[in-house]
């Protein structure tokens, strides 16, 4: 790989079913975490409330990472909505395990079926 | 004296090249592979903290990572200039301030949850935390 085709953090959304998929590609750290917030904060702002954020491409997340998923609960949380993880990798869902926040994510193997649970819960 | 010592402008860009430093170090001093995750994260989480100390206090002062092959064991310390930081506003990443949601200190949790040996002290001239993982490698 070219060092000018280096992708620290690449972010894309789009509708699935009524939820919002955000897809999440690269290193979520204390340099790209900020991306990641300014693009929950937009969802939300513009009524997206149902969120599933797809980690399957995410290579690296630290504390600042988390710390923005918990800030985007929280805000889908205020208007009665719902933010769901994709997530297998089991060096990301480690960092899960050990601070205790697979208690407050749900945490899926794929998209479909994070919509489905959340479908489901309605 | 350390085998490897970088020091870098407090940017949070450059935490990134700090990450990948320590990884390769811990690679070539014998760490195993499955515990160079978790090198990669606790290097990232401290030098985390330390930018952020650093950018609310003393921005110009660069932050210090060594990075020591012992027989058996791999070590890294990461030094900051800034102020005790533990709980307070300058608690690494979660801090008061930064629109984060988690509390101060939790940078440390991950890391104290990651490594395990981990010594974080604290004076009037900074923070030091050293962390240190098991390695198959020789003193050089």
């Amino acid at each position: 790989m070219a060092l000018e085709d280096f992708v620290d953090l690449k972010l894309d959304h789009h509708t699935k079913d009524g939820i919002e998929i955000v897809d999440v590609e690269g290193e979520i750290d204390v340099y790209t975490a900020p991306r990641l917030r300014e693009l929950l904060i937009e969802l939300v702002n513009n009524g997206f409330y149902q969120l599933v954020v797809n980690m399957e491409k995410v290579e690296f997340l630290d504390s600042t990472g988390l710390g923005v998923l918990v800030g985007g609960l929280k805000r889908v949380r205020a208007h009665d909505g719902s933010l769901n993880l994709v997530c297998t990798q089991e060096r990301i869902l480690k960092i899960f395990r050990i601070t205790g926040l697979t208690k407050v994510f749900g945490i899926h193997d794929t998209v479909d079926e994070a919509i489905t649970a959340r479908k489901s819960e309605k | 004296m350390a085998t490897v010592e970088v020091s870098f402008t407090p940017l949070p860009a450059h935490v990134r090249t700090a990450r990948l430093v320590a990884t390769a170090v811990a690679r070539r001093s014998g760490v195993a592979e499955a515990l160079l995750d978790e090198v990669r994260l606790a290097v990232g989480e401290a030098c985390s903290r330390a930018v952020e100390a650093h950018r609310l206090h003393c921005p110009a002062e660069p932050v210090r990572i060594a990075l020591t092959s012992l027989a058996g064991r791999f070590e890294v310390e990461v030094t900051d200039t800034g102020p005790a930081a533990r709980g307070s506003a300058a608690g690494g990443p979660g801090a008061a301030g930064d629109g984060s949601s988690l509390p101060p200190g939790f940078g440390i949790a991950v890391i104290a949850g990651l490594a395990d040996d981990v010594e974080v002290s604290e004076t009037a001239a900074g923070t030091s935390i050293r962390m240190s993982w098991p390695s198959s490698g020789i003193e050089s």
